[in-house]
């Protein structure tokens, strides 16, 4: 059968099964439409977390990444994962029994203040609208490559399934459409790479081929796939693959801006509230974790084998001798080879192969790939020897024609990539639509709004939110949708990981403190971020720490600054010290979120 | 809203004490896994291996994810174990 064909049937009866999910799902009280009536299992949440957790760039980009970067990509391996321990031992157990719905509710709540709830929401707003932009171009790239439709038609269809479940189901839609389309992550991740392992190392487990030996080259010059990789990268004039980070600092730092950002990210936080009580809580966050960790645990692998397979194919072979998959990656504009020294042969070796922008390879008209490479119009950077250009992504994209798996599975890698990035956008525009009608409308502007007329803001806020996510997911700002990680860490870092935990572990921590402190940790990690990203090419950064890690230093910020301002203005009032001391007990969560 | 805990204020801080030591011991091993062994201590620990791999660059990649869930396991038996011991226990 034809792959488009193959491509219709995964996307229909993916598609089918959400659709079906969120009419069977419908939300009929704010309740349920926040927190699903707080009555999903551990188990279901988990998998609902894990695959609202893993967005569309991790599906797609995350193995790319660690394949062109080697241990440098440790970071953002052990940075989203390990912000899951900050996450369960410091914040959920406590904010699940604190039994509100929102984020906001608890800053609100704790520091008495609406001026506390505003920045709560304005932030909760901002991360999460950065953030479900990217996955709204996602969906619409790999609707474009699925269907060969224009890029905004794809954002459209992606929005209206999105809003169709989201907007119905509202959080009760939300976390059942999100275990089904994290089992079809799960097994559209592993499949080809199993395959792939086999192949290059004759180990089934990813993990173990990691660890393994490099067998393609037959079983007498066998040799472990870790020194393969190591030699190859430094023939070609790259650094080691396992070679040491050059700035440990910046390494560090960045680490912990992503396991903090990670703690402190609303929709992932607002997900534990859906559980019965403090014990499924932690019960969960071991699932969510262990869910995660099945494709962390095999993006390492997965980039290695990549990119030994990419050399070994590819580098110092004649054009006409390339495998099938290069020339239809080149036609989508994935990967491109430039003869520079017009030798016929593609030579692959560190470096750049286009001098200035674009970045990606602009095709000369006329050029097909039918009778030789398809010629680009792009200007070359003869210092370099490099003659092939590659989009990181086709390490997962391109993974199972790599490994001569058949179309079925292409089918199914793309309708992965697909429930990543509607799992993601239906998360965030869940907390989007809350913020808006319960934090802003309900607490804030008009709190005698019923229950149904909440509802109706909510619906309406997340239509509101997905157009505006849709317009820039359509018309990305320039650059704009790859450098809003670090805004969107960085925020929640510096904004509300401080703010919840003073707000757990101390009973001195008071309004005035809890809001300078926001205020000094953002204003520094906006300013330091905005300076560097946007208005300045230097890279000049204090103590070489680049913007991704400065959250990190936010985060010191708003600690100091909290604690100083509160120590020299009054102690919170007596309720709310004795509402401290009862967070701090699990017992009794399930009554109290009847608010 | 919240209604003070019926228990004696006494149990409160005994099961809160309890459960700052258990989060602090996590806490640590979460550092030392993925900070230390995965980053600080890297270059030194690369002198051994496990498999074909050196052992700092695996940690980095595998050992520390592992432990973390690990963690998490840990954590949540031994805040259940506490809540039974203090009576705050409930059911699923």
């Amino acid at each position: 059968m034809d792959q488009t064909v193959w491509n219709f049937i995964f996307i229909g009866i993916t598609f089918g099964i959400y659709i079906g999910i969120a009419i069977w799902s419908r939300a009929g009280s704010t309740k349920e439409y926040y927190t699903a009536g707080g009555s999903v299992s551990p188990f279901a949440n988990g998998m609902a977390t894990a695959a609202d957790w893993m967005s569309a760039a991790t599906f797609i980009s995350m193995a790319g990444g660690i394949a062109a970067a080697g241990y440098g990509a440790s970071k953002f391996l052990m940075g989203w994962t390990g912000g899951f321990v900050l996450l369960t031992t410091l914040m959920v157990p406590y904010l699940r029994k604190f039994g509100k719905a929102t984020v906001p509710d608890f800053v609100g709540d704790r520091y008495y203040s609406n001026a506390a709830r505003l920045v709560a929401v304005i932030c909760a707003i901002f991360i999460c609208m950065t953030y479900i932009m990217g996955q709204m171009r996602g969906v619409g790239i790999v609707f474009s490559r699925l269907f060969s439709i224009e890029i905004w038609m794809g954002v459209l269809i992606g929005g209206g399934i999105v809003f169709f479940y989201a907007g119905l189901g509202g959080m009760k839609g939300i976390t059942y459409t999100q275990v089904a389309q994290y089992c079809v992550m799960v097994f559209a991740y592993t499949i080809p790479v199993i395959f792939i392992s086999l192949i290059i190392t004759g180990d089934a487990m990813p993990q173990l081929g990691l660890i393994g030996d490099y067998i393609k080259d037959g079983p007498d010059k066998a040799q472990p796939l870790i020194e393969k990789i190591n030699q190859i990268s430094t023939d070609l004039g790259f650094r080691e693959y396992t070679a040491s980070s050059s700035n440990t600092l910046d390494m560090f730092c960045i680490t912990a801006a992503l396991m903090i950002g990670t703690a402190g990210l609303p929709h992932v936080i607002v997900r534990f509230f859906t559980v019965k009580n403090v014990r499924a809580v932690r019960k969960s966050a071991f699932w969510t974790l262990s869910f995660i960790a099945v494709i962390y645990l095999t993006a390492p692998a997965l980039g290695i084998f990549a990119r030994t397979n990419f050399v070994e194919e590819i580098n110092q072979k004649k054009y006409q001798q390339a495998p099938d998959w290069f020339k239809n990656w080149e036609n989508q504009g994935m990967i491109a080879w430039v003869d520079k020294n017009n030798d016929g042969v593609m030579q692959y070796r560190a470096g750049k192969v286009f001098a200035g922008k674009p970045l990606k390879p602009v095709y000369a008209e006329d050029s097909t790939s039918d009778v030789g490479p398809r010629k680009v119009t792009n200007n070359i950077d003869m210092s370099s020897q490099n003659e092939v250009y590659y989009d990181k992504d086709i390490i997962v994209l391109a993974n199972p024609e790599m490994a001569g798996l058949p179309p079925w599975v292409i089918a199914l890698v793309m309708a992965g990539c697909v429930a990543a990035a509607l799992s993601t956008a239906a998360g965030l525009l869940l907390v989007l639509s809350t913020s808006v009608s319960h934090d802003l409308m309900k607490k804030i502007i008009n709190p005698k709004i019923s229950d149904k007329q909440e509802m109706k803001y909510a619906r309406m806020a997340s239509f509101g939110a997905i157009a505006i996510a849709a317009y820039f997911g359509i018309n990305p700002p320039a650059s704009f949708v790859a450098k809003t990680v670090a805004f969107a860490f960085g925020l929640a870092a510096s904004s509300f990981f401080p703010t919840l935990i003073m707000g757990i572990f101390s009973k001195r921590v008071n309004k005035e403190g809890a809001i300078a402190g926001m205020i000094c940790g953002i204003g520094f990690t906006l300013s330091y971020i905005i300076y560097f990203q946007f208005l300045t090419d230097s890279k000049d950064y204090w103590f070489g720490i680049s913007p991704e890690g400065i959250g990190f230093l936010g985060m010191v910020i708003n600690f100091a600054v909290a604690f100083a301002v509160s120590s020299v203005t009054a102690p919170p009032p007596k309720e709310i010290q004795d509402m401290v001391e009862e967070i701090r007990i699990p017992k009794g969560a399930g009554k109290a979120s009847q608010h | 809203m919240t209604k003070p805990s019926a228990k004696p204020s006494s149990t409160n801080k005994n099961y809160w004490h309890t459960s700052l030591k258990i989060l602090f011991s996590i806490l640590f091993i979460w550092f030392f896994v993925s900070f230390g062994c995965g980053i600080l201590f890297k270059d030194s620990l690369d002198a051994f291996s496990i498999g074909g791999a050196p052992l700092g660059f695996w940690m980095a990649q595998q050992g520390s994810i592992l432990c973390f869930v690990g963690l998490l396991l840990a954590y949540s038996f031994w805040m259940n174990r506490l809540d039974e011991q203090h009576g705050y226990e409930e059911e699923e």
